[in-house]
């Protein structure tokens, strides 16, 4: 496929809050199958950044084109706008979300949780959609679980499911948000399995992490943010392996 | 109670606790709207949204059910009839609208209750989880659909118990009415009462009609509680 569109193209990302400008021109090209990690300090940006990709923060300035569909925006007293919410829910339905607290909907059932979007954003069929629901949360080893409420599921439980929740949107790109920073060391190691695997099957993601292991030995490609900025960005084992600036190797030392 | 002699009030009697049945779901209806809007009002980043919709809370939690009730039906037929004056006057148009007192009733309960509710429901909507709200905008869902099957379900949980309370003063304001001339239950007992001298024969079955109601709703609550809590029991 030379000429298929490329999944996901950030150009030149803006953003403030108030006085404070947190992203000072970030770019990414994620293609088909690439798995980019970001790294940083907290306030790096890295959070921020991911959430602008699909628009849960307003960018000030820069284009985001999905699959070749740029993002219109339009010009407003307060600041930039996107110019079609419609456009807007459109392109979020192609780039699922992983978030660091998993936030299942509480009032469904595991595969309520998976087939919601499915059924009532895409518009798939009921049976259609429970079936291949099903079929997800059983990849990810839940499917004893299925009629489960997110209460009932542990942290790492929760995040597995979570993520057949973005699988069953079957997205462009996978965003994924400190997906194990909320979880307990011995629960870290299934969701980090499960999103590896998908690595492999050539998903394209893109993954906010302090996953050092995952970002080395998963990703094809390391962005390290510093202050809105990117200061470094290669293939892991340039970036992780032989680091050139200071600020990263002091990041990437060992703590104690 | 068709074995006690109710000097022949029994019939009204009935009709009168149908009326009462009828302006307490017909107003309930009416302020569950009001408070929904004015709730999602005062939480939207309009500020003139948010201003008119406190004011109204404000306003009517601040002055007694019995005033605003006059005020209304009173008040309302003066306001009609100077527009029905000035279009006789300026366009010889000729017309009498006379406010019903049953529409007049079930405006001002559910204008006076929807204010209550709108606090409630505001209370509710503050304690739903943003991050389940941001996840359905990130899956694609318009505002709407986020909040009919996310933002809505998730907030009557907390919301039930006051509005359980709101609809049970609800229930016993529409005794009010009376004033405004409709009979309710409460009027034709107090008719019945002061033609009769017989207090006990009139308002216990009114106080049981209105207890048989409160009870009745209370099973109604329950189903809606455990609908609600449907993933939060333990």
């Amino acid at each position: 496929m030379p000429d298929a569109p490329i999944p996901l193209v950030v150009d030149d990302l803006h953003k403030r809050f108030g006085d404070n400008e947190v992203l000072k021109g970030l770019s990414l090209t994620a293609h088909q199958g690439d798995v980019i990690s970001l790294i940083g300090a907290s306030g790096s940006g890295k959070s921020t950044f991911l959430r602008c990709m699909n628009l849960l923060e307003q960018p000030d300035a820069g284009d985001i084109t999905v699959h070749g569909e740029a993002i219109a925006f339009r010009e407003t007293k307060r600041g930039r706008t996107p110019a079609d919410w419609k456009q807007v829910e459109r392109i979020r339905a192609r780039l699922s979300m992983v978030f660091q607290n998993f936030n299942l909907w509480a009032h469904l059932t595991l595969l309520q949780n998976v087939i919601e979007a499915p059924v009532h954003v895409l518009g798939v069929k009921k049976r259609e959609a429970r079936e291949r629901g099903l079929a997800l949360l059983e990849r990810v080893g839940l499917a004893s679980h299925a009629a489960h409420f997110p209460a009932q599921l542990s942290g790492g439980q929760q995040q597995r499911g979570a993520i057949a929740r973005a699988l069953a949107m079957e997205p462009e790109v996978m965003l994924f948000d400190e997906p194990t920073s909320a979880l307990d060391p011995e629960l870290v190691g299934d969701v980090l399995r499960v999103m590896r695997e998908l690595a492999e099957e050539g998903r394209t993601m893109i993954v906010v992490t302090h996953e050092m292991d995952f970002a080395r030995d998963v990703s094809s490609q390391v962005l390290y943010l510093h202050e809105g900025r990117v200061e470094e960005a290669g293939k892991p084992a340039e970036v992780l392996g032989s680091p050139s600036s200071a600020r990263l190797r002091r990041f990437l030392a060992p703590r104690f | 109670m068709l074995w006690i002699d109710f000097h022949g009030y029994g019939p009204r009697l009935l009709s009168g606790a149908w009326l009462t049945f009828e302006l307490a779901i017909l107003s309930l209806a009416l302020a569950l709207v009001l408070g929904l809007i004015a709730a999602s009002a005062r939480l939207s980043r309009s500020r003139g949204a948010a201003g008119v919709a406190t004011t109204y809370t404000t306003l009517i939690r601040g002055v007694p059910d019995l005033v605003l009730m006059m005020l209304l039906f009173y008040g309302g037929q003066i306001g009609v009839n100077m527009v029905t004056d000035q279009l006789y006057a300026l366009f010889d148009i000729d017309i009498f609208i006379n406010i019903n007192p049953f529409i007049a009733g079930v405006t001002t309960l559910g204008v006076i209750y929807g204010a209550y509710m709108a606090e409630t429901f505001r209370g509710a909507f503050m304690a739903v989880d943003e991050g389940q709200m941001e996840a359905a905008r990130a899956y694609g869902m318009s505002p709407w659909r986020t909040f009919k099957r996310i933002r809505f379900p998730l907030m009557m949980r907390h919301a039930l118990p006051g509005l359980g309370n709101n609809w049970q003063v609800l229930l016993k304001s529409t005794a009010l009415v009376s004033i405004i001339g409709l009979t309710d239950m409460v009027r034709v007992a107090d008719k019945a009462t002061k033609a009769t001298h017989e207090p006990f024969l009139f308002m216990l079955p009114v106080a049981v009609g209105y207890l048989a109601m409160t009870t009745v709703s209370e099973l109604a609550m329950l189903w809606l509680k455990r609908r609600y809590d449907t993933g939060f029991e333990h």
